[in-house]
């Protein structure tokens, strides 16, 4: 058996039977360590996806164990891979799909920005569409670039405040999208 | 079974069609022929079914454009005979804002989406296609993007300054 | 020229009129469902379980692939052939590189020749992998796929050590590699060709005569080959119905023609000959390796490029050091060579089938014409026909054997 590690405790006031912090911080770390992907594999980023998932590097370790076909059920959109203009209608409706708190990240250079694929086929980048929240660059990433993505992604979901979904900012953002924020 | 070569080819294929069939070249040891799109159809199946021939095989079908040219697209086939390895290009010149060619689908199945494709990049009409619609675009384009006037990029895109790419 | 659009193409009700008093329901399957691993969508008919008839929708990953290699000069077009069949991107590049050596008449020495063969066998043998390994998963067994997901990883190291890349990998150039296999790739491969034959092995036993699997996918889909000539099939897909046709044995490249192997077909053309097929052509690719690992011993050591100052790119120490090979370097990455105006049609044996490159070259900087025949798109126009009277599961297994690869598939 492996040592197991526990996530630390965030900061708070620790007395003789009992521990006070911030609900913030403790749903921050909560949602932070079991993030549901959501796999929008498109292209090349997949099969890098498919690595990462497989049993070398093992996202799983991070608390993403189960990848969650059903937008639904799922909290981190993990876009890799080429969007193609025909595309794009389809990853805006997964994304309105998803449930609040809902977190993107854009896997390699086609998703962040079209890549070497500047055509008049190609979406030059998905947050043309959906907001993103962190961008992996390479072509395709290796794994644990893909990983490292994932572990940014953590820091932004722990430090978070728990009702960002309420907040004028990122209203203001869905509005931008064009994206109905009335679902949360 | 005889060896088969590109002169038994050409000699059989002018004893059939005579003047209708040209010999353009021999690229890489590639047979080229060209014909009209009135005789494609029968040139196909005759070397699809001529027991001599037998190029029972379509490798492929592609478009080109040749905007300078009088007739400014041509259809490229190529067919393949199996047993003996040997290939065979046909290409068919035409012309036209909406060049029109009879569609191969009657003697192989698998021509349906070859044919399509050409239709989505290049807008040449197969005539007689079961289903003739864009493949790979999106419906509403408008154009066919292969044609040389058409650009690479997007020109309605407003994320990337041409100044900065140097163009 | 194209405005964005906001409804999803096609609405199911283009292609089927939905009548009430149809028993039939009309079902939706993809872009993005996980049973297809791609983007393709189908829309079907369905009577219960069984599909009465169904319409195919590709092109959700367009890149217009054709359209770039018509504004960028040869070099710069292997990146783009990595990303076809993004499963086997060795094979792909090193057929774009031998189009382009047919056209230069560019010939290789036989050392190259043979470093080329084993990098597109170990190509081959990871894209069979997961091919293979997929269908285990869609059929129920999922821990196959995880025993050969270990070696696939193992072939990415192997790639590492050659070209310092693992998926896409733009390895070669015109005329040989950019340097030799390096003592730890020759390593590696020789340790691969030890490690990989009892997993495959462990692998077949879980499967071949497995009584599930077999139930699962025998007599399933199965083609005729005169069905499968007709739309054009190549590849294992084809070799499953009974045609022995490979272009590796028909029209040998970089000296296949040397090498003993074998050529398996099956019979049925059904989901378990495709897998068998498969999983035999691995074999086959370890036996190729192996017999190039002994031809290259054999050859003078340290030739990996053919001596074509031409064509083929010059060591970056010389480029900074001396002015010919600047010269040099620049005509070549701008495309400023001298090339003859000419036509090529070239293929290789890809993973799925005949990859074929048509190039019409006008003596330009970029090609005036490339064509990519790609397998997956023509193997792929067959699903929809002979997915009708298939039940839903076995046209997901079906499609999960004729193993499209989305890139290849839309180019």
């Amino acid at each position: 058996m492996s040592k197991v590690t526990l996530a630390e405790a965030p900061p708070g006031i620790e007395g003789a039977g009992f521990f006070a912090t911030s609900l913030d911080k403790v749903i921050g770390l909560a949602r932070a360590n079991s993030l549901w992907p959501l796999p929008f594999a498109t292209s090349c980023c997949g099969i890098e996806f498919m690595a990462t998932m497989g049993s070398t590097y093992d996202l799983a370790r991070f608390g993403a164990e189960r990848p969650s076909f059903s937008p639904r059920q799922a909290d981190m959109l993990l876009v890799m891979g080429t969007i193609a203009k025909k595309m794009a209608p389809v990853l805006k409706q997964v994304y309105t799909q998803m449930a609040e708190p809902r977190w993107v990240i854009a896997v390699g250079a086609c998703a962040s920005s079209g890549g070497i694929f500047d055509t008049y086929s190609v979406l030059q980048g998905i947050d043309e569409i959906i907001p993103v929240d962190v961008y992996v660059p390479g072509c395709p990433p290796r794994p644990e670039a893909i990983l490292d993505g994932v572990l940014k992604l953590q820091e932004i979901v722990r430090n978070e405040s728990l009702n960002r979904r309420n907040t004028p900012e990122y209203k203001a953002l869905l509005e931008k999208y064009g994206i109905a924020t009335d679902n949360g | 079974m005889d060896k088969l070569d590109n002169q038994i080819v050409i000699k059989h294929l002018q004893d059939k069609f005579g003047e209708q069939v040209r010999v353009i070249a021999e690229p890489h040891g590639l047979l080229t022929v060209a014909t009209e799109a009135e005789t494609i159809l029968d040139l196909l199946a005759f070397v699809k079914d001529d027991a001599h021939l037998r190029f029972n095989y379509l490798t492929d079908i592609t478009g080109v454009h040749y905007p300078n040219e009088d007739r400014d697209f041509c259809v490229v086939y190529h067919v393949h005979n199996l047993l003996q390895n040997l290939r065979l290009r046909v290409k068919v010149f035409i012309s036209g804002p909406t060049p029109v060619i009879p569609s191969a689908t009657p003697i192989w199945h698998g021509a349906n989406w070859m044919e399509r494709e050409t239709f989505d990049f290049f807008g040449i009409v197969f005539d007689g296609h079961p289903d003739l619609r864009r493949i790979l675009n999106m419906d509403e384009l408008e154009v066919f993007p292969m044609r040389k006037e058409y650009p690479l990029e997007d020109p309605n895109r407003v994320d990337k300054k041409d100044f900065y790419f140097g163009r | 020229m194209s405005k964005p659009i906001t409804k999803i193409t096609p609405d199911a009700a283009v292609f089927f009129d939905n009548d009430p008093q149809d028993e039939f329901i009309t079902l939706n399957i993809g872009p993005t469902h996980p049973a297809t691993h791609g983007v393709f969508q189908n829309v079907v008919q369905i009577d219960g379980e069984r599909i009465m008839s169904g319409v195919s929708t590709i092109g959700y990953i367009h890149r217009a692939f054709e359209k770039i290699a018509e504004h960028r000069p040869f070099y710069q077009i292997t990146p783009l052939t990595d990303r076809l069949n993004y499963c086997s991107a060795p094979i792909n590049n090193m057929g774009w590189h031998m189009t382009v050596e047919k056209l230069l008449d560019i010939e290789l020495p036989k050392r190259v020749q043979y470093m080329r063969v084993i990098v597109m066998e170990l190509a081959r043998i990871s894209d069979h992998i997961i091919c293979n390994g997929i269908l285990g998963v869609d059929t129920g067994a999922f821990s196959g796929f995880l025993y050969l997901m270990q070696e696939r990883e193992f072939i990415y190291e192997i790639y590492e050590e050659i070209c310092g890349s693992r998926l896409t990998t733009n390895i070669g150039r015109v005329g040989g590699f950019e340097r030799d296999f390096n003592e730890i790739a020759f390593r590696k491969i020789e340790e691969f060709i030890k490690r990989f034959p009892p997993v495959l092995k462990e692998f077949e036993n879980l499967f071949v005569r497995n009584r599930i699997f077999i139930e699962r996918t025998s007599g399933v889909a199965a083609v005729t080959p005169e069905d499968a000539l007709s739309y054009s099939w190549s590849g294992p897909i084809l070799r499953a119905t009974g045609v022995d046709y490979d272009v590796r044995a028909t029209a040998p490249y970089s000296s296949y023609e040397e090498f003993d192997f074998d050529v398996p077909v099956g019979t049925n053309g059904d989901v378990y000959d495709r897998f068998m097929v498969r999983n035999d052509e691995m074999w086959q690719s370890l036996r190729i390796i192996e017999q190039a690992l002994e031809k290259i011993k054999k050859e003078p050591i340290g030739v990996f490029h053919a001596d074509v100052p031409d064509f083929y790119l010059p060591p970056k120490e010389q480029v900074y050091t001396n002015m010919e090979a600047l010269i040099y370097h620049f005509k070549i990455v701008m495309g400023e060579w001298e090339t003859p105006k000419s036509e090529v049609y070239h293929a290789v044996e890809g993973a799925n089938g005949e990859l074929g490159f048509y190039l019409i070259h006008d003596g330009g900087r970029a090609p005036y014409r490339l064509h990519f025949r790609r397998p997956s798109f023509i193997n792929y126009q067959m699903f929809a026909p002979m997915s009708s009277g298939m039940l839903i599961s076995d046209a997901i297994i079906n499609m999960s054997s004729l193993n499209v690869i989305a890139g290849e598939l839309d180019a």
